[in-house]
């Protein structure tokens, strides 16, 4: 004991550094909840983008098609592609063989074929012989095996010879999977893609935010501008306040008992998703709306109000227009959520196996979180860094309208 | 001849009359809300309703056998003993107690350190970033349960020697847990701020030190408000939906343990309506009664708890 303390400072104190350590340890819980909870976060969008990865690249192989057998069996696809694999690989020798051969690419690469050469007839290769020269997407399992590095996996001997072949002759390139934001959903992971999904989400988006927008800031300035206070009024605040925590699956049981089987509106349709949001979305929109109005300051009224501006005036000439960042922002983050929500819309039919995109509101239509759930559930691997994609796709949009009202409300809120 | 503008009546100004119909627009917007109210309850009641005049309403209520699929058609006879719901009574209670579990100390930690120990500049880091964790969807977090959490669960339990079912309650469990921390942390974030100061004053000024003052003062006064957090926050985790259908079974079993699978009211709407069946039949109609149930126990449970925080935080004001 060098440094023994004074005898009247705090350190004497008996059990004081026993205490101090209990104040450091539940300082300590503290901060590894909070860190814990991120660390969570990350893991999870780690995870995920990690099993990602995949989905956004393609692989492609270049095929040698000779003009003559592209002229001769062009009615008869698959025996065009069966030829056209035994001119590309050599040994293909037996049925076996074949069948190996033409697993090495995409189901339907012999549609693929034709649609390119019908395309590019002028794309001739210039080595006289009049072939044309086409690259075919690969296989999921040839794809799995170039990706990891360790071609023995999946592949039969004969395969790993072709596909060793391949990449010595750079006939393998790596592209990024444009088909995947494009297409629509499949039954092969190699082809599916969340284009529809992306528009069927635009649709029904779209249609949510025009009702709940509407219906929301309108709610929103009768109940903080005009509502007299009486019991009517508490019971309609109390009734929005508790419609914004019913869960997501009721909605969806009122939009398949009013929307569906009353009103008689089309199954899966994106108006259908859209008014259901909206109704989900709209107490939220509501809220925030009355924030934002609450946040102008009386003052601004009372100006109107002195130069002769009716009440109605008042609002929508001085009020609304402060108040609008405010109810903006607001929206935005009604749209992040519903962009998400995917029980709801389970509950009406939108999980049915659509490939097109929809016209217009009316059309079945596939969104993207109902997508990301389909493929979640389906059983075939190939689907799993498809759905981890989609994910980070939803996201990334996720992000982007987050920062979006952030920046908005920076920008446009005024401090008063 | 027309009317000097002096000299008319204010009834027939066209202001008014339009005035009136813009009020008349917004009162009608606000209603409805109500009109969805409304619409959820009767919907909810009438399918219900129908249900009922099919399966008798204690066995739902009180029957320990869950098995719609086998349903059959006994002319006009009511069918019993496939439509007991206490299985997933049980379930729902399991896995919305785990995510309690999980959410409840993460959730009082963080609020005690945003609110007592982080500095304005941490705080305003902190708490957007937890918030990210309640505007994930919650597509997203069935998924990362589903794939990566119950894999890594029945890996861990089988090398302590437990037998782990592929679809545990347990890892639903986790990451609704996970889910509603942000919400659990804000709402007791509320509740510590409005303790009195001077309660807090009062502490660190007989010598206490930070922990001491939450853990004896603070905590005790804010108790009850915490309790009614618990309860908003178990509602939402009552209605939670997509994690459990990703990642909780789909065959009823009545059971406490973590480690089996176990099926949730949620999880069986789903089901019941994403089938090909008659909309007409029992099998479907079962998803209405059980919204029902699901709607009266999240209202409670909502109306209960901002009661309880409401009323805590009068009293200190």
């Amino acid at each position: 004991m060098t440094n023994k303390p004074h005898p009247l400072s705090m350190a004497s104190l008996p059990g004081l550094d026993k205490r101090y350590r209990a104040e450091k340890r539940f300082k300590f819980a503290g901060v590894l909840a909070v860190f814990s909870s991120l660390a969570f976060l990350g893991f999870l969008i780690v995870a995920i983008a990690l099993k990602s990865a995949g989905a956004f690249q393609t692989y492609e192989v270049e095929i040698l098609v000779k003009k003559e057998k592209y002229l001769e069996l062009r009615d008869q696809p698959f025996i065009f592609l069966q030829s056209t694999m035994r001119y590309n690989l050599s040994g293909v020798v037996n049925g076996q063989a074949m069948r190996e051969a033409v697993n090495m690419v995409v189901d339907g690469a012999e549609i693929d074929l034709l649609d390119h050469i019908e395309n590019l007839q002028q794309n001739t290769r210039a080595d006289g012989l009049g072939s044309y020269s086409v690259w075919v997407t690969l296989s999921n399992r040839v794809v799995s095996a170039l990706s990891k590095q360790d071609i023995g996996t999946n592949l039969t001997a004969r395969q790993q010879a072709w596909v060793e072949g391949w990449v010595a002759n750079n006939k393998v390139r790596q592209r990024f999977n444009v088909g995947f934001l494009t297409n629509g959903d499949s039954r092969d992971p190699e082809r599916a893609g969340i284009g529809s999904a992306l528009v069927g989400s635009a649709f029904m988006l779209l249609v949510c935010m025009v009702l709940s927008f509407g219906v929301g800031i309108l709610a929103a300035i009768y109940l903080e501008e005009f509502a007299p206070k009486n019991k009517y009024t508490v019971f309609l605040e109390v009734n929005i306040n508790n419609l914004a925590t019913v869960p997501s699956i009721i909605f969806g049981l009122l939009g398949l008992s009013v929307f569906l089987n009353l009103f008689g509106l089309p199954r899966s349709a994106a108006i259908v998703g859209g008014m259901v949001l909206a109704l989900m979305t709209m107490p939220t929109i509501i809220i925030a709306s009355r924030l934002a109005l609450q946040s102008v300051p009386l003052s601004i009224r009372e100006a109107a109000f002195s130069v002769g501006a009716s009440p109605l005036q008042t609002v929508f000439h001085h009020v609304l227009p402060l108040a609008l960042p405010g109810m903006l922002t607001g929206t935005i983050l009604g749209m992040a959520r519903a962009i998400g929500e995917t029980a709801p819309l389970l509950m009406i039919g939108m999980l049915a196996f659509i490939v097109e995109a929809p016209d217009n509101i009316f059309d079945p239509a596939s969104v993207l979180p109902v997508q990301i759930f389909l493929w979640a559930e389906s059983p075939e691997r190939g689907f799993e860094e498809k759905t981890a994609a989609a994910i980070i796709v939803l996201l990334a949009f996720l992000l982007v309208m987050n920062l979006t009202a952030i920046i908005l409300r920076k920008k446009l809120e005024k401090k008063w | 001849m027309t009317l000097s503008p002096l000299k008319m009546k204010r009834t027939h100004s066209v202001k008014n009359v339009i005035e009136g119909a813009i009020k008349a627009c917004l009162i009608a917007s606000s209603a409805i809300a109500v009109l969805v109210t409304v619409g959820i309850i009767f919907s909810l009641i009438i399918q219900s309703v129908r249900f009922f005049s099919e399966v008798s309403f204690f066995d739902f209520l009180f029957g320990i056998e869950w098995k719609p699929q086998s349903v059959t058609e006994i002319g006009g006879g009511k069918v019993s003993g496939v439509f007991g719901a206490v299985p997933l009574f049980v379930g729902t209670f399991l896995i919305s107690f785990i995510a309690l579990l999980v959410a409840g100390p993460f959730g009082i930690f963080s609020a005690i350190y945003l609110s007592e120990y982080a500095g304005d500049r941490k705080r305003a880091l902190i708490k957007p970033a937890l918030e990210i964790l309640a505007g994930v969807p919650t597509v997203v977090y069935g998924f990362f349960a589903a794939i990566v959490i119950a894999p890594n669960i029945r890996g861990l339990g089988s090398a302590l020697g437990f037998n782990v079912a592929a679809e545990a309650a347990i890892s639903a469990g986790i990451v609704m847990g996970v889910m509603i921390i942000p919400l659990v942390s804000s709402i007791v974030d509320d509740v510590i701020s409005a303790v009195p100061i001077s309660l807090k004053e009062g502490a660190i000024g007989l010598g206490a030190t930070r922990s001491e003052t939450v853990r004896h003062v603070i905590l005790p006064a804010a108790l009850p408000g915490i309790a009614g957090g618990m309860l908003l926050a178990a509602s939402r985790a009552v209605g939670e939906t997509m994690i459990v259908v990703m990642a909780a079974g789909l065959a009823a079993q009545l059971s406490f343990n973590p480690l089996e699978a176990v099926t949730t009211v949620t999880v069986q709407i789903v089901l019941a309506l994403t089938g090909d069946q008659e909309f007409d039949s029992a099998k479907t109609l079962v998803a209405f009664a059980l919204g029902l149930t699901l709607f009266i126990v999240t209202l409670t449970f909502n109306l209960l708890g901002n009661w309880i925080v409401n009323r805590y935080k009068e009293a200190y004001d």
